[in-house]
């Protein structure tokens, strides 16, 4: 199989009520992304965007950013999901043979739009939208369950914001770095038990582009290629009240696609960083015992141990992670491009010494009912 | 090049404009059953699922969540592609594209919509700039109808001329296609003294508003020939997307994206002599006034031929060149679906499998999408892995 190589990165800053339209987000980080990687629109022949028509307020919301992307000159998709999807859907393209250079960009104004409605929408119309049902309420089901089962306390949950807040002031692209302690989170407003104001991602606006090359053309760029080593998704069933929302299986068996195309016997030693989507802390905490960085139930152990931390053995969100910046659909591409630096050595700030493996996630739909998962290798 | 990939297996619902006593998880099951009983397979083979329909229509955010209760996707990779009224057909292409990549040997693909939960046309006008296209000039209608004002023009071409591609399709569908929507077949006379819906466009030029789902499954080549003995070998596909505003998109009179899409496809899969080659054709005509002036962008005559072509009876079922033999999209128009559908149609035309709409010895056929902003994608399908 050829290999696959993501060779240009970009992101905006990200922020609440950017002045900027959704196709100037997406014209920000096309132009970023091929300097980045060295290349003009001409060397593009494929592209992939990834926007929502419930976020954007727009039918067909890829028509959006056609012309923003240039991708009026090209063959074009528009996967609606997560930024890693639509990384999965440019990678695949690549393998065909029958593209030789994808551009996939993800935009996203959530400031412009009413969260709790749009998300409201992800439930089933007859039965669960009536009980008011939202992404900040539905996780709070998903925390719960999952910290009663597995002893996990809230000041456990809390430890991921403060690293995580923490972390997001070494990134300039993050929305949120922030100066606090367990205790403001434990203090701050309660949203929906046990999840409280800085439990939660921030709402959002911008952008984020990532370019993948084949193998020949990978080495040509002024940047050091980065290896796409391994991919996994999966979904779990739909309606909440058929999931055990405390498990996760559907991230394991996505991790474990991707580990083996990878060659990953031991997650947990032979990942150097990871970048996980964070939507809410718990989830930090449930993620990374799904993708195997340590045991069942061991999150909290391990967000106590300081081992996620910054200078710990496997840093999780230098970035400061979603709860730092939390673009839907952008989130996970974001993922991506923080992986990309960290294994190229220009994270500057936010660099992890050595970092030669990383993890990147995305998620889609309600409580990670679908999971997407990378490995990047420098 | 790639892992080579054929078309296993399809599924449709029988297209209705309403179907109260199916949910959208009922129409996609039905769909998928039918595909998976075509093809001799199980939900147990199916490696990955791709799905697709237009968010407003139903308002159901996170589609590709929502309808894994459809298709029994628990534990299986799925992914959504939706592009407007090209979403079945990009979700063909996805689904090609997850097979050819060699990393599913087996894929589905589900287009869907269930347009009697909204309405249509409110949920169409929201593609169009809100500042300053969505007011004059939103929808589906107006731009198809301005697009043959300007053939008429150049070219001398009338509404008869339309109306004659409208008496074909909705003929089609009424004597030959079990599964199509409106199986009445329509009258010339009748066209031409149904209303006005945008001038030069009347009401039985146009496609209606469908409930259905469609499912059509990809197979890697080793897979492929163990499960059908005649796939449907996909030689080519090619895509094309306009611009972001219509003033910008709206080259008149063709439909250059149709003709950029189409000779991508023709040249990955060797075709040389579109109309000379391809035996049967199932086209994405929004209307049927596209069933004239697009003939030149599928490369089936030269520009401005296309009432002549539609006069000279080879596109009717009996001639050397059918097209929509289905009854096409002024039949059924699932809009998730649609686009999917035509693949499906092609797929069982070259497969031998098209029952009472089978063109006799079709090898070579082409399917074709069309959407968004003017956008069209294009796919080549052949009993025969390579053209000789």
């Amino acid at each position: 199989m050829e290999k696959v190589a993501i060779v240009g990165v970009a992101q905006t800053p990200y922020q609440r009520n950017s002045p900027s339209s959704h196709d100037e987000l997406a014209f920000e980080v096309t132009t970023k992304a091929l300097k980045d990687a060295g290349l003009s629109i001409e060397d593009i022949d494929n592209t992939v965007t990834c926007t929502n028509d419930f976020w954007d307020g727009r039918t067909i919301s890829c028509m959006t950013i056609t012309d923003a992307t240039g991708s009026s000159r090209v063959p074009t998709t528009n996967v609606e999901g997560d930024g890693t999807y639509g990384v999965l859907m440019g990678m695949m393209r690549i393998l065909s043979g029958h593209f030789r250079t994808t551009l996939v960009v993800s935009q996203s104004k959530g400031s412009i739009g009413i969260p709790g409605l749009i998300t409201n929408a992800i439930f089933d119309p007859l039965h669960e939208r009536i009980l008011g049902l939202d992404a900040i309420n539905s996780a709070a089901l998903q925390a719960r369950e999952y910290m009663s089962k597995y002893g996990i306390t809230e000041a456990q949950c809390a430890r991921v914001s403060v690293k995580n807040h923490k972390n997001a002031k070494n990134n300039p692209y993050a929305q949120l770095p922030l100066d606090i302690t367990v205790e403001d989170v434990l203090r701050s407003r309660m949203l929906a038990d046990p999840i409280k104001l800085l439990d939660t991602s921030p709402i959002s606006d911008g952008a984020c582009a990532v370019i993948l090359t084949g193998e020949s053309g990978a080495r040509k760029g002024p940047k050091k290629p980065v290896w796409v080593k391994g991919v996994g998704h999966c979904s779990d069933t739909y309606h909440l009240g058929d999931r055990d929302l405390s498990d996760v299986g559907v991230l394991q068996a996505a991790a474990k696609k991707a580990y083996a195309m990878a060659g990953i016997q031991n997650p947990a030693k032979e990942i150097h960083l990871a970048e996980v989507y964070d939507a809410f802390s718990y989830m930090e905490l449930m993620w990374t015992e799904g993708l195997g960085l340590c045991d069942r139930g061991e999150g909290g152990t391990l967000i106590e141990s300081g081992r996620t931390e910054m200078g710990g053995s496997l840093p999780v969100n230098p970035s400061g992670g979603v709860l730092s910046a939390h673009p839907v659909l952008v989130a996970g591409l974001a993922r991506i491009a923080e992986a990309v630096l960290q294994l190229r050595g220009e994270a500057d700030a936010r660099q992890v010494q050595g970092a030669k493996v990383a993890l990147a996630h995305g998620i889609e739909g309600a409580c990670g009912q679908g999971h997407c998962v990378f490995v990047l290798e420098s | 090049m790639g892992t080579r990939t054929a078309v296993v297996g399809v599924g449709q619902t029988h297209h209705r404009s309403k179907n109260p006593e199916c949910s959208g998880h009922e129409l996609i099951a039905i769909a998928v059953r039918r595909a998976l009983e075509s093809a001799g397979l199980t939900m147990k083979d199916i490696d990955a699922i791709v799905v697709g329909n237009m968010d407003h229509f139903e308002s159901i955010n996170y589609v590709d969540m929502w309808s894994v209760l459809g298709f029994g996707g628990y534990m299986k990779p799925v992914l959504k592609v939706t592009t407007g009224g090209t979403t079945g057909s990009a979700v063909g292409h996805a689904s090609f594209y997850h097979v050819a990549s060699g990393l599913f040997e087996v894929v589905l693909a589900i287009g869907w919509e269930q347009n009697s939960e909204s309405d249509t046309t409110a949920a169409i006008v929201t593609h169009c700039e809100p500042l300053i296209e969505r007011d004059f000039y939103g929808g589906a209608i107006g731009g198809l109808a301005s697009q043959y004002s300007a053939y008429m023009d150049l070219y001398g071409a009338t509404e008869e001329d339309a109306a004659l591609v409208s008496v074909r399709d909705r003929g089609n569908a009424a004597l030959y296609n079990p599964y199509a929507h409106l199986r009445k077949a329509v009258t010339l006379e009748e066209v031409m003294i149904s209303p006005y819906i945008a001038y030069p466009l009347r009401l039985l030029h146009m496609c209606p508003r469908t409930d259905g789902a469609c499912a059509v499954i990809y197979a890697a080549e080793n897979r492929a020939k163990k499960i059908s003995s005649r796939p449907a070998w996909v030689l080519g596909v090619g895509s094309s997307h306009g611009a972001t505003y219509l003033g910008d998109a709206i080259n008149w009179p063709g439909l250059p994206s149709l003709e950029k899409a189409a000779q991508d496809a023709y040249r990955m899969a060797g075709i040389r002599d579109p109309f000379e080659q391809i035996d049967v054709a199932e086209m994405y005509l929004p209307a049927a006034t596209a069933g004239v002036s697009w003939m030149e962008s599928m490369g089936f005559c030269e520009k401005g031929g296309g009432p002549g072509l539609i006069h000279s009876g080879v596109t009717n079922m009996n001639g050397k060149l059918p097209i929509n033999p289905s009854g096409g999209v002024i039949a059924t128009n699932c809009i998730g679906a649609t686009g999917l559908i035509r693949i499906g149609e092609a797929a069982l035309q070259v497969m031998g499998k098209a029952e009472k709409r089978q063109v006799p010895e079709a090898k070579l056929a082409v399917a074709t999408g069309f959407g968004g902003c003017f956008w069209s994608d294009v796919t080549v399908l052949s009993s025969q892995m390579d053209i000789g």
